[in-house]
């Protein structure tokens, strides 16, 4: 089986998010980067799927030089190898991204029968990727899976809902939009993170076709109630308060 | 007549609280336009629906019937909101940040050929629309212009009021059947699987209650577990907890453990090391008990108990029970 | 404990709570203060400084003993508080140098009192078995080493602390308010504390804090790379957190910390990464913690391969991953000790930083120590924050300087090691001439200074027969030295010399109660004619040393006090800090305005004569006064007094003068061949063999003058700081005293002659290093050949079975026995012993 797991590099934020003076991006100047936890699992899937039913697994992200930092993770973690679209420094819209993943995988001539991506990126949140090349390969999508298992030419897909879940059996190939909690991504080893480094990576020149107009105007950190806790009561008197809050999240 | 449609989601002919929240800002978008508010059904099992519909500003209800749409299929909603997009030409197409509505907006945005932005709280119209939008689950705010036409927005959910309209109006019935292709209808539910909460792993617990050092020895973890059992969740241990011995490491919470992210973390005499908070920082909420109203942890959760607890524990537990 | 509400004053504020400021409350609170806030802008029990971060071991063995002393005092009260795991920790060597450094080590525990012994791979391998032997040559193995939780401790010390003691976290100082140069109040977002005290504990955030009171407490924030690697199959067999000895694989400058079923890998082998305060995330912002930034991948690689290679069989488990990785912030100092105590200008501000957890609990201790009572068990004079002042506190110097100690801090460090970086910084007014004769410069409180001259090569030559066999073949003991210096000894004990700016400090106190002031604060009676100078100790409570120096009567109510360069800052912060509120005394700091020419030998009178204007006779300038003369046009002063055991004097002149002066000199002194001869002579070969003690070698404070055989003042009427405990120490036996050691055989089993540098053991004829009643052991505090005596000189304090004149001894050196003997016990020249050159 050939899997493919596209992953986005993202900065790895604490609470706060610093901003650059002009409000167009984040100020990564002291952050590291990281994926997705969606992508993590996405990965983590692909080469524990590889796993059972043998083939390899592909990473992919289109993004700067820099990402290329995390297809080496990704190889650490599994993956037999990495393909970098070489996109610069500019973020890209899901329409565009989606465009130069569905270009890259015909180009790339591989018959993928996974292709796993994460629900939503950590950053942007914009739900669409998955979906998107999905369209642009007339391939079935699942979004928001949280189990998989492959059986001969078909995948059975689980998505939680409340009290349960729901289960999509689609013929492969397909799109898999997974989240957190399919699996416990592994941490690479020291051995396999030093042999990532010397992997040869794929690289492509994506094409960039933006689609209507989506522009941003500027960012903005919310305000954030310092010691943001909401203080229920003291001792044993504050457990209706509590009951309240649990209905409320909908754990009761 | 252009119109802005909006994705609604009910159970049992009471609609979703986040669609309440998406008509109550596709309402507002729709005011903003001077244009009607329409909605789409797909679950076509109630009649009351409607009532409600009406009540948020809803004039017009397209009811989707077709013998096929006995599941949810996501690609056979996207292609019947294509549809209907193709016939009425709307502003904007409105769903709830659900994973319903992300799933079918963004394939409806795909088919369209349309920007998409999801999980917005504010939205503006004018030159195009204006909109404010999450990211980073809400640690940022992002201004945007969405040009498309139609314009595909998912609401953020639990971020604007539900509000019903001032003066609820009529509301006119539409029957709609959209054209399906096999391939529309190639992903469904095929079924529904009751979960079984019993035994599950603290990374797919949807509550998970923590003990630290503050439990104070391991016998006492039987506090924690009942009030875990009577929410369905699994109880997880702090590093300082392990390093006693009070709880085996598979059930560590932290970095170099479970990285967790349920519903609701309920941290049962936890401080909030660092290295704890990072195995539960995908925890939705935190609720914690602690005596020390400074303790890290109760900066960094949602909710907090100040109080010992061996006390607020089995309070809670009764509480619920008697509930 | 904990609480919102902040009082509005307190006697104590210390600001910062990780483990060093958690300590200084409990061990102040023990002390009785009652009255003290803690607070810290993070959270609670971790609130995002070092301490978070830190492995947690403590190896107690080092070359320092004022570390290792701190080290062992803080595993007591870890292990005090259930805190200590002891699992060993070894040294491990790579290569033949390194095996040379570790028998040092073991040289190092044996003085300090430390268990320590050198293993063979195949004993490494008894208690490390994961470890690749091929790999290592041997091993240093501290069994007192262990490990920690500091987090902890820091929450017991609190509590412990808990009635006497306001913790308040997330609580920021936005302000530090000074009024008459005293420290008034810390003013927080969460309202403003007035103080009488305030404690700077704010790890690599303390020079911001600093900077608010205006000073600087010079230290850079610094990354030391860290990951940690599991879960580790082998370390499943075994309960509880840690169960081998951490590792320290020296010569790749890392260690390996098993933890539970992980194993922590740190490093400092990669390149420095330093940070500026402003670049640190706040806690907000920080994925895991400020002072825990992303891993600097390529940076690690080479860590990466070399763990690997020496713990394949735990490192390389396929099941183990990295699980945590993290370029852990810490704070590097421009010579790599702490920075403790008052903070000269702004009274009542102190300075608790750039502390490891291994010796927070005891700096802890010490400088509560030291703020309730002025002095503290353990020596803290090498982490004095004082000791860059006035010229190491540029962020530029701290961050030259810790880059280039950044490698030092697993390196083989010789005990002469001289700085590369930011030099020269300050140089006299006979630098360049000094430079046109090919000196080799040393640096001490940042002055260039001499330590020999290439210039004078030929006197090797010229007295080739008397340096016989005090040559050294071996390069450990003859780097950082030239037998240039035995040369230019010789030279001046046969004819004359100068010695150009020994870097001293210069303060001068004026004022209507200067007189009391000044017999207050030393041992020697100052209350002498003007002209007069005293050689005295000054003295803390308990006796011990402070500082040794020279007070000169230059008026009624004029003193001039001279002190080392390396202990200038220091030494005015005591004597600052002790001036009364009512008294009317004003110090002012001559150490850059004045410049100091040393002119002594045989031949000096002669050649200063040919140029001073004033009568230097005898009779006319009496030894040990002070005059102001005029030399070749120079208004200068002078002293007549001598530190190598010569007639000749100490000559100030304005530093924009000193050319000039260097010139007159050396010009009236061709026809007598003066030679400019370097610190070599002044600060070892010439005191060596006049047995005078060095401050921060044979004075300090676990020392009482009566040991140190510096009693001649006797006991003066009028008070003065430790005079109860000197009196005391005067009438009770010496528990040791100090004595002058001949090496008697040079020769190793190689058959090489090797010569001691300082610090090393004194053992008695069966091999056993000798301790005192007081648990004291004797060790070198001096070394240095005398070459007027012909003989490897070493000072050693000894108890009084063993302070026999002709007693033998052993010295350890380098994993070897040599023997010794006792030549002097007590302060008696083996050089002229009564004097008389100097009074001639």
């Amino acid at each position: 089986m050939e899997a493919l797991a596209c992953i986005k590099r993202v900065p790895d934020t604490g609470a706060k998010i610093p901003l650059t003076d002009d409000q167009q991006s984040i100020d990564t100047t002291t952050l590291g980067f990281t994926v997705s936890p969606h992508e993590e699992c996405a990965v983590e899937e692909a080469v524990q799927q590889v796993e059972t039913h043998g083939g390899s697994t592909t990473a992919l992200t289109l993004g700067p030089e820099e990402a290329s930092e995390q297809l080496y993770t990704a190889i650490a973690r599994g993956a037999d190898e990495g393909v970098l679209l070489e996109a610069g420094d500019e973020e890209w819209r899901p329409t565009a991204t989606a465009r130069a993943i569905a270009d890259a995988i015909e180009e790339l001539e591989r018959k993928f029968d996974l292709l796993l991506f994460g629900n939503e990126s950590a950053d942007t949140e914009n739900y669409q990727v998955g979906p998107r090349v999905a369209n642009e390969l007339d391939v079935p999508c699942v979004t928001g899976i949280k189990d998989l298992e492959v059986t001969d030419g078909s995948a059975v897909a689980k998505r939680e809902v409340t009290g349960g879940s729901e289960v999509y059996e689609v013929p492969l190939p397909a799109v898999v939009a997974v989240k957190e909690g399919i699996n416990s991504p592994r941490y690479p080893s020291m051995r396999s993170r030093m042999r990532a480094k010397r992997q040869e990576l794929t690289r492509m020149d994506p094409e960039r076709v933006d689609g209507p107009t989506f522009e941003r105007i500027r960012l903005e950190a919310p305000e954030t109630d310092e010691g943001a806790a909401e203080v229920l009561g003291e001792g044993p008197e504050a457990a209706p308060a509590v009951v309240d809050v649990l209905e409320d999240i909908g754990v009761l | 007549m252009t119109m802005v449609l909006a994705l609604v989601e009910h159970e049992e002919g009471r609609l979703a609280e986040t669609s309440q929240q998406a008509l109550t800002l596709a309402r507002d978008l729709a005011d903003q336009e001077d244009a009607p508010l329409a909605a789409v059904v797909f679950e076509d099992d109630d009649e009351q629906v409607g009532f409600e519909l009406a009540s948020y500003g809803v004039t017009e209800l397209y009811r989707v019937e077709h013998d096929r749409l006995d599941r949810y299929a996501p690609d056979a909603r996207a292609a019947t909101v294509h549809q209907l997009v193709d016939e009425h030409d709307p502003e904007a197409v409105v769903a709830p940040g659900s994973d319903r509505g992300h799933d079918v907006l963004g394939r409806a945005a795909a088919r369209l050929g349309v920007p998409m932005a999801a999980n917005c709280v504010e939205v503006t119209a004018g030159d195009g629309y204006e909109v404010t939008r999450h990211r980073w689950g809400g640690s940022l705010l992002e201004h945007a212009r969405i040009d498309g036409s139609p314009a595909l927005l998912s609401v953020a959910q639990h971020e604007v009021a539900a509000e019903e309209a001032e003066d609820g109006g009529s509301l006119t019935e539409h029957s709609f059947t959209p054209t399906l292709a096999d391939s529309d209808l190639l992903v469904g539910i095929d079924r529904i699987e009751e979960s079984d909460e019993e035994g599950v792993p603290l990374e797919e617990a949807r509550v998970v209650v923590g003990g630290g050092r503050g439990v104070g020895g391991p016998e006492d973890y039987d506090k924690l577990e009942e009030l875990a059992d009577l929410l369905g969740g699994t109880v997880g241990a702090s590093r300082a907890a392990v390093n006693e011995g009070w709880r085996p490491h598979d059930d560590q919470v932290g970095l170099t453990g479970a990285k967790i992210s349920p519903d609701v973390y309920i941290a049962c005499g936890i401080s909030g090391a660092v290295q704890h908070m990072v195995g539960c920082k995908g925890a939705k909420n935190i609720l914690a008990i602690n005596t020390d109203p400074e303790a890290a942890i109760m900066e960094n959760g949602e909710y907090a108990v100040v109080g010992d607890l061996h006390e607020v524990v089995p309070a809670i537990t009764e509480a619920i029970r008697e509930g | 404990m904990s609480s919102r509400e902040l009082p509005s004053s307190a006697g104590t504020v210390i600001i910062g709570a990780g483990i060093v400021g958690n300590s200084l409350a409990y061990h102040l609170a023990r002390m009785g203060r009652d009255d003290i806030v803690l607070m810290d802008k993070g959270p609670l029990p971790d609130p995002g400084g070092s301490t978070g971060h830190a492995s947690n071991f403590l190896m107690p063995v080092e070359h320092s003993k004022e570390m290792t002393h701190l080290t062992r005092r803080s595993i007591e009260q870890y292990d005090e508080m259930d805190m200590f795991t002891n699992s060993g920790g070894i040294e491990v060597a790579r290569t033949e140098e390194r095996v040379e450094e570790l028998k040092r080590r073991v040289q190092s525990a044996k003085a300090w009192g430390e268990a320590g012994e050198l293993l063979t791979p195949e004993e490494v391998e008894e208690h490390v078995p994961y470890i690749n032997t091929d790999l290592i040559k041997a091993g240093f193995y501290s069994e007192g080493a262990g490990t920690c939780d500091p987090l902890r401790a820091g929450e017991i010390m609190r509590e412990r602390a808990e009635d006497s003691l306001t913790v308040s976290p997330n609580t920021e100082v936005l302000d530090l308010h000074v009024e008459d140069g005293s420290i008034a109040a810390v003013e927080t977002d969460r309202g403003t504390v007035e103080a009488d005290e305030v404690a700077i504990a704010a790890g690599l955030w303390s020079p911001k804090i600093a900077a608010m009171a205006g000073v600087d407490i010079p230290l850079t924030p610094a990354v030391h790379q860290l990951i940690s690697v599991g879960p580790i199959s082998f370390f499943e067999q075994f309960e509880g957190e840690i169960n081998h000895p951490v590792v320290r694989d020296m010569d790749t400058q890392m260690y390996e910390r098993p933890s539970g079923n992980d194993m922590e890998v740190g490093s400092y082998q990669h390149r420095p990464i330093l940070w500026d305060v402003d670049e640190i995330m706040s806690i907000d912002e920080a994925p895991l913690s400020p002072t825990q930034p992303p891993l600097t991948e390529d940076a690690f690689q080479k860590s990466m391969e070399d763990s690997l290679e020496l713990m394949p069989e735990v490192l390389d488990d396929p099941d183990a991953g990295i699980r945590y990785e993290i370029d852990g912030l810490l704070s590097v100092t421009p010579d790599g000790a702490p920075l403790l105590g008052p903070l000269q200008d702004v009274e009542g501000l102190w300075s608790v930083s750039a502390v490891w957890i291994k010796e927070a609990p005891a700096i802890g201790e010490a400088v509560a120590q030291w703020m309730t009572r002025g002095w503290s068990d353990i020596d803290l004079h090498a982490s004095n924050v004082n000791r860059f002042y006035e010229y190491g506190t540029s962020r530029k110097f701290v961050k030259n300087r810790a880059h280039e100690g950044y490698q030092k801090i697993y390196g083989i460090v010789h005990p002469s090691e001289q700085w590369q970086s930011s030099r020269p910084l300050r140089t006299s007014a006979f630098y360049n001439r000094q430079d046109e004769l090919d000196a080799r410069f040393f640096e001490a409180g940042g002055w260039e200074r001499p330590q020999w001259f290439w210039s004078n090569e030929d006197l090797v030559r010229t007295y080739n027969e008397e340096l016989e066999g005090l040559l050294r073949a071996n390069e450990w003991d003859s780097r950082w030295w030239s037998p240039i210096i035995l040369g230019e000894h010789l030279h001046m004990r046969d004819h004359v010399a100068m010695i150009g700016d020994m870097g001293f400090g210069i303060f001068d106190f004026v004022g209507s109660d200067v007189a009391d002031y000044m017999e207050r604060m030393v041992v020697g009676r100052t209350d002498v004619d003007v002209g007069k100078t005293v050689y005295t100790p000054v003295l803390a409570d308990n006796g011990g040393f402070v500082s040794d120096l020279t007070v000169a009567r230059l008026g009624p109510e004029h003193y001039r006090v001279v002190t080392g360069g390396a202990v200038a800052g220091s030494d005015r912060a005591w004597f600052e800090g002790r001036i009364g509120d009512d008294e009317e005394v004003t110090l002012v700091d001559r150490s850059e305005s004045l410049c100091t020419l040393g002119v002594w030998g045989p031949d000096a009178r002669e050649v200063l004569q040919e140029v001073a204007e004033e009568d230097m006779s005898h009779e006319a300038f009496p030894p040990y006064t002070a005059q102001e003369i005029t030399v070749g046009g120079v208004d200068a002063w002078a002293m007549r007094l001598s530190y190598v055991g010569e007639l000749g004097w100490e000559i100030y002149a304005p530093m924009g003068q000193g050319q000039r002066l260097w010139d007159v000199v050396a010009e009236a002194g061709e026809e007598y061949d003066i030679r400019p001869v370097g610190m070599g002579v002044y600060g070892t070969t010439g005191r060596m063999e006049k047995g005078y003690r060095l401050f921060g070698h044979e004075l300090e404070l676990e020392y009482t003058p009566a040991e140190a055989g510096l009693t001649f003042h006797g006991v003066k009427d009028a008070d003065f700081n430790g005079k109860e405990a000197y009196a005391r120490a005067i009438e009770e036996d010496n528990a040791a005293t100090l004595c002058t050691l001949s090496v008697d055989d040079h020769v190793s089993s190689e058959g090489e002659r090797r010569f001691m540098l300082g610090n090393e053991p004194i053992l008695d004829g069966e091999g056993e290093v000798i301790v005192d009643e007081e648990g004291r052991r004797s060790y070198v505090t001096s070394a240095g050949t005398g070459p007027t005596v012909g003989k490897h000189l070493l000072m050693a304090y000894l108890p009084p079975e063993h302070a026999e004149e002709g007693h033998s001894l052993q010295v350890e050196y380098m994993g070897e026995h040599y023997p010794v003997t006792v030549e002097v016990v007590g302060s008696r020249p083996l050089f002229d012993p009564k004097n008389e050159r100097i009074r001639s």
